[in-house]
């Protein structure tokens, strides 16, 4: 990793998305629409405001949203 | 029943089935729980390299247990269900969850949360010598000096941990007997206060309109 990229890596985990983001938990309640819209092209982050921040600021969440992704694709395969 | 009889299986909705009453109810929990079973050994397969000295076996009963959780949960919140997406997505995302929640504990099963001293030196990594030089070194120097100042306990412990040296949020909610919501609220707030500490001394840091919201 770059000496910047490494210190941006830092500085966004530290100081977070800096921007209106939902809870874990309305994350949560979200994730299964938030995958959808994503794959169908949809608009999901006009359509969901907040879970975008919310994703970048939350390593778990961001986890949970990427295997929801992967197996929905996978099984639409 | 006629109709029903002329209906195809995948027309059914979900939660009509699983609210039936005898064989067909039975039977869509136990269609259920296939799907969630394949669901959870979908991501314990894909988080193998967490848990290296995990077997086969093990593996199995992990994908096991967090299927009959997920079960528990999806009929729990049936109700819940808003239509908003597939039944079988919104059903998935309980049996990731309690897959994933299980690895992560796994993995950390018998370590110890980082200390503090461990996180400053990859700060200090980051910050000192590197592209930006001088003006980089202040901002460090200045968000540790917050860090320290500025935020609860409870906030830099959950700072510390989850965002300097990757303690999965979810171990540490275990260890604190806390939640993953709750711990992210604390480091929401410590990020918060923050972004407002630095920007006072004159530091560009977004604040993205959050103080707004």
């Amino acid at each position: 990793m770059k000496p910047d990229d490494k210190r941006d890596a830092v500085l966004g985990r530290v100081l977070g998305p800096g921007a209106p983001e939902l809870s874990c938990e309305q994350c949560f309640e979200e994730l299964d629409r938030y995958v959808e819209l994503s794959l169908a092209g949809e608009a999901a982050d006009a359509r969901i405001p907040g879970m975008r921040a919310h994703l970048d600021g939350c390593p778990a969440c961001a986890e949970d949203f990427a295997s929801l992704r992967d197996l929905v694709t996978q099984e639409g395969d | 029943m006629a109709t029903a009889l002329m209906t195809a299986p995948a027309e059914i909705s979900w939660v009509d089935r699983l609210r039936a009453e005898g064989a067909e109810g039975q039977a869509a929990v136990g269609d259920l729980h296939a799907l969630l079973l394949r669901a959870a050994r979908f991501e314990i397969g894909r988080r193998a390299a967490e848990l290296p000295h995990l077997r086969g076996g093990d593996q199995e009963d992990l994908a096991q247990q967090a299927a009959d959780d997920a079960l528990m949960a999806v009929l729990r919140k049936l109700d819940q269900f808003r239509g908003e997406s597939r039944f079988t997505t919104w059903a998935y995302k309980f049996a990731l969850l309690e897959a994933a929640v299980r690895v992560r504990k796994r993995a950390w099963q018998g370590r110890e949360i980082p200390l503090e001293d461990e996180a400053w030196n990859a700060f200090a990594d980051a910050g000192a010598p590197a592209g930006r030089g001088a003006e980089d070194a202040e901002l460090f120097a200045a968000l540790r000096e917050e860090i320290e100042r500025s935020l609860s306990d409870r906030q830099r412990e959950v700072l510390v941990a989850v965002a300097l040296n990757g303690v999965p949020i979810d171990v540490l909610a275990e260890r604190l007997g806390s939640t993953r919501g709750a711990l992210y609220k604390n480091l929401h707030d410590a990020r918060r206060k923050l972004r407002a500490a630095l920007a006072a001394r004159g530091f560009r840091v977004g604040t993205g309109g959050e103080e707004e919201a």
